[in-house]
C-alpha cells in the first residue's frame, strides 16, 4: 500500500530516464521505495525497463517504445497511449495501457498480464512466449504471428493474417476477423477456454461475456517440413 | 573396341546433374550444414611482405607481441578484455548439444577469449564454464530473458548471419528434444522456424532505439554488439554505427550454418574478404575507427587468414566451423574414455564420410558435436574436446604473433594493410591491396 515513505516521485520533465531506471533498478530496493510515480513522459522510450521486483509503478502521460521491456515481478500502468514493444520480452508482472498501443505490443512475452485497454496495433502479441494479453479494443494485422504460448484476448476485431504461423499459443476474439494468417484456424469453443476468457477478462476489468468469443489456434498443418507445404512454409 | 565417351559439360556437370535429379525427386530444396563450398576469392588470395631491409623484424620466438583486445570501450562502462583477438562465434544450443557448448566456454576461458551463445537461449553450462560470454538477442527471442541478459558480458543483436542474410532459420524436428523444446517453448519434436525480422524493431531507426533499451536494462554497462550477414556491408556498418553499437560483427558468405537451404548458402551474400574491405571503408568514412570495434567471421582457419583480417583492419575474428572442425566435425574417429572409435560406419549410414559430411541438420553428427541424440552427444567428452579446441586457439594465436613479428609488429593490432599483397586480381580489387609485384588496386589506381 502507497504511504509517503514506500512512495518516489520522478518528473521527467527534470530527470532523465537513467536516472528513473537506475533508481527502479538498484536504489529503489534499498530504499524501501514500492510505489514509484512518473509525471511527464513526454513520449520518451524505454521507461521502466528491466525491472526485476514487485514494484509498482505509474506513468501518467504518453510513453515511447519499449516501455516495460523484459519486466519481470513489477505491476507499470500507463496512463496514457504506448509506443513500440510496450512489455516486450516480458516475464511477470502486470503491464496495463490505460490508452492505445503502437505494434508489437508484448512481442516474445514469456509471461505475466499486458492489458491494453483501447486498440493495439500491427503484430500485438508477436513471438508469444507464454503471457496473456488482453486488449480491449481491436488488434492489427499480423498479431499473434509465430506465437509459442499464451492467450490473447481480443475484445474487438482482427485485421489480416491473425495468427500466422501459430505454434501453441491461443486467440480469442470477440468481433470480426479479416484474414487468419496460415495455419491458423477457427475452433469451437470448450469449458475450459470459457472459464479462461472469464478469468483473463475479470483480470483486465473487462465485462464482456465470454461466449461472444471465438477461439483460433494452430492447424499444426506446418509443423513439419514437407513438400506440400509449398511455400507457406 | 568402343571408346567410352568422358566429356562432361560444364553446365550440366555431374554435380548439376544430381541437383536437378534430386530435386526432381524431392520436390523440396535440399538444407543442410555447414557453409559455402564454392570456391571464392579468401585470405589465402594474399600474402604478407614480412620485414627486410627497408623494415625491422622481432625476433621470432622470443620478443614479446602482444595479442590483447579490448571490444565494448564505445560507451560500455565494461568493456570486454581479451587475450587472443580470437572469439568463438555464436552457435546455438539445439544445433550443438550442452556438451560441446561446455567445452567451447572451457576451451574460450583457458585461452583467454569469449564465447557466444546461439539462437535457444543460454545454457547453464557455457555460462559457468565461460569467463566472458556474449548473450545473443536474435529475432526468435528463443529462451531470451532479463536474468540472462543480466549474467551476460556482452549482448550481441544479431540481424542476420552470412551464411543467410535475409533468411531466419530452422532447426529441425530431429534435433528438438525435451530440453530444447522447454528452452523455446515449443513443443518437442517439431521443426522449429526462426524468424528472419526481430518482433519488435523493424529499421535501423528503430534499432536506436532498441539498442537504448538494452543498455538502460544493463545500466550501460554491457557493449552492445550488432552481427550482419555481409550483403550491403559499407551501408549496414554505417547505419550499425548509427544505432550506436560498441561493436559490429560481419559474417561473409562463408560463415557456417546448422541447417540451411544450399541455394541460399551458395548464392546469398558477399565473401568474407570483401565484406571485410567495405566494413573497414565505412568505420573509416565516419571516422570510426578504433572507436567501434570490427569483428569479422566467416570461414576463418588459420593464424595467417587472422593476421590477414587484422592487417585489412579488423580488431577480432569470430571462427565457427574451424572451432566445430577442432571439436573432431569431419574426423574418422572420436575420443572415448581414451580410446580413439571409428566413427566411419556412421557417417555412410548419413550417406556421406569424414571430410566431406555436412549433415549437421540431421542431428546424426558421427562424432557427437551437432547432435542431441543422448547417445551420439557422449562422443563429445567435453574435458577432450576443450583441449583440443584450446590446442587449435592457442596455435592460431602463435601463428598470428609470428607473423606479426616478422612484420615488425610488437602488437598483433599494428598489422596493416600496407603489409599485404594479393595473388590475384580478384583478391586485389575485393581487398583494395595491389597485386603482388606491383602497385595496381583494380579500381583504385593505374599501374
Amino acid at each position: 500500500m502507497a504511504n509517503l515513505s514506500n512512495t518516489r516521485q520522478f518528473d521527467l520533465a527534470k530527470q532523465s530516464v537513467r536516472q528513473l531506471n537506475d533508481f527502479l533498478h538498484k536504489n529503489a530496493a534499498a530504499e524501501r521505495v514500492t510505489h514509484i510515480r512518473v509525471e511527464h513522459p513526454d513520449g520518451a522510450h524505454s521507461l521502466a525497463c528491466g525491472l526485476n521486483a514487485p514494484l509498482e509503478v505509474q506513468i501518467h502521460g504518453h510513453v515511447g517504445y519499449y516501455v516495460a521491456g523484459m519486466n519481470k515481478l513489477a505491476a507499470v500502468t500507463v496512463h496514457g497511449n504506448a509506443g513500440p514493444g510496450a512489455a516486450e520480452n516480458m516475464m511477470s508482472g502486470r503491464v496495463h495501457i490505460r490508452g492505445f498501443a503502437s505494434t508489437a505490443a508484448g512481442a516474445s512475452a514469456h509471461g505475466g498480464l499486458l492489458v491494453i485497454d483501447g486498440d493495439a496495433s500491427l503484430r500485438c502479441g508477436i513471438s508469444l512466449k507464454g503471457a496473456d494479453i488482453v486488449v480491449g479494443g481491436s488488434v492489427g494485422s499480423f498479431s499473434a504471428f509465430m506465437a509459442q504460448a499464451g492467450r490473447i484476448v481480443i475484445c474487438g476485431d482482427a485485421e489480416d493474417a491473425l495468427g500466422d504461423s501459430l505454434y501453441e499459443a491461443v486467440i480469442y476474439v470477440r468481433g470480426k476477423v479479416r484474414s487468419l494468417g496460415a495455419d491458423a484456424r477457427f475452433e469451437p469453443m470448450t469449458d475450459r477456454d470459457l472459464v479462461d476468457v472469464a478469468q483473463l477478462l475479470s483480470l483486465a476489468g473487462l465485462s464482456h461475456k465470454p461466449s461472444e468469443f471465438r477461439r483460433i489456434a494452430s492447424a499444426k498443418s506446418l509443423y513439419h517440413w514437407h513438400a506440400d507445404a509449398n511455400q507457406e512454409y | 573396341m568402343t571408346r567410352l565417351q568422358k566429356e562432361e559439360s560444364a553446365a550440366f556437370d555431374r554435380q548439376t546433374i544430381d541437383y536437378i535429379q534430386r530435386a526432381a525427386a524431392s520436390g523440396l530444396y535440399e538444407i543442410r550444414g555447414l557453409g559455402a563450398k564454392r570456391r571464392v576469392p579468401i585470405f589465402d588470395d594474399l600474402l604478407f611482405l614480412a620485414a627486410s631491409l627497408s623494415r625491422y623484424p622481432l625476433e621470432g620466438y622470443r620478443e614479446r607481441c602482444s595479442s590483447k583486445t579490448v571490444l565494448g570501450t564505445r560507451f560500455a562502462s565494461r568493456p570486454i578484455e581479451l587475450a587472443t583477438p580470437i572469439t568463438i562465434a555464436g552457435m546455438s544450443f539445439g544445433a550443438l548439444s550442452a556438451r560441446v557448448k561446455e567445452a567451447l566456454g572451457r576451451a574460450a576461458t583457458a585461452v583467454g577469449t569469449s564465447t557466444t551463445t546461439g539462437d535457444g537461449g543460454m545454457t547453464s553450462e557455457e555460462r559457468e564454464s565461460s569467463k566472458l560470454l556474449v548473450y545473443q538477442c536474435l529475432p526468435s527471442r528463443y529462451g531470451f530473458n532479463p536474468d540472462d541478459v543480466r549474467r551476460a558480458d556482452a549482448i550481441e543483436i544479431v540481424i542476420g548471419q552470412g551464411a543467410k542474410p535475409g533468411g531466419g532459420g530452422m532447426l529441425l524436428g530431429q534435433k528438438v528434444n525435451a530440453r530444447v523444446a522447454r528452452m523455446r517453448t515449443l513443443p518437442e519434436g517439431v521443426d522449429q522456424r526462426s524468424a528472419s525480422r526481430h518482433p519488435d524493431w523493424t529499421g535501423p531507426d528503430d534499432l536506436v532505439i532498441k539498442i537504448n533499451e538494452l543498455r538502460e536494462i544493463t545500466d550501460w554497462e554491457k557493449p552492445i554488439y550488432v552481427k550482419i550477414g555481409a550483403t550491403r556491408v559499407f551501408n549496414d556498418v554505417k547505419l550499425a554505427v548509427h544505432a550506436g553499437a560498441d561493436v559490429i560483427v560481419v559474417d561473409g558468405m562463408q560463415g557456417g550454418t546448422a541447417a540451411t537451404q544450399t541455394v541460399f548458402i551458395e548464392n546469398v551474400g558477399i565473401p568474407t574478404l570483401a565484406a571485410l574491405r567495405q566494413a573497414v571503408d565505412a568505420l573509416d568514412d565516419l571516422n570510426m575507427r578504433g572507436t567501434v570495434q570490427l569483428i569479422i567471421s566467416g570461414g576463418i582457419r588459420s593464424g595467417a587468414d587472422v593476421a590477414k583480417a587484422l592487417a585489412m583492419g579488423a580488431d577480432a575474428v569470430a571462427i565457427g566451423q574451424g572451432v566445430l572442425i577442432a571439436l573432431g566435425c569431419n574426423s574418422d574417429s572420436y575420443v572415448s574414455k581414451g580410446q580413439h572409435l571409428s566413427a566411419v560406419e556412421d557417417y555412410a549410414k548419413l550417406g556421406t564420410a569424414p571430410g566431406y559430411c555436412h549433415h549437421c541438420h540431421t542431428g546424426r553428427c558421427p562424432v557427437g558435436v551437432t547432435t542431441q541424440d543422448p547417445e551420439l552427444e557422449l562422443r563429445l567428452e567435453p574435458e577432450v574436446g576443450a583441449l583440443r579446441l584450446r590446442n587449435y586457439l592457442k596455435t592460431l594465436t602463435m601463428e598470428l604473433t609470428t607473423i606479426a613479428r616478422a612484420c615488425g609488429k610488437q602488437d598483433v593490432h599494428h598489422l596493416e594493410k600496407e603489409d599485404l599483397v594479393a595473388l590475384t586480381v580478384e583478391a586485389a580489387a575485393m581487398a583494395g591491396i595491389p597485386l603482388a609485384g606491383t602497385s595496381w588496386v583494380p579500381g583504385q589506381s593505374a599501374e
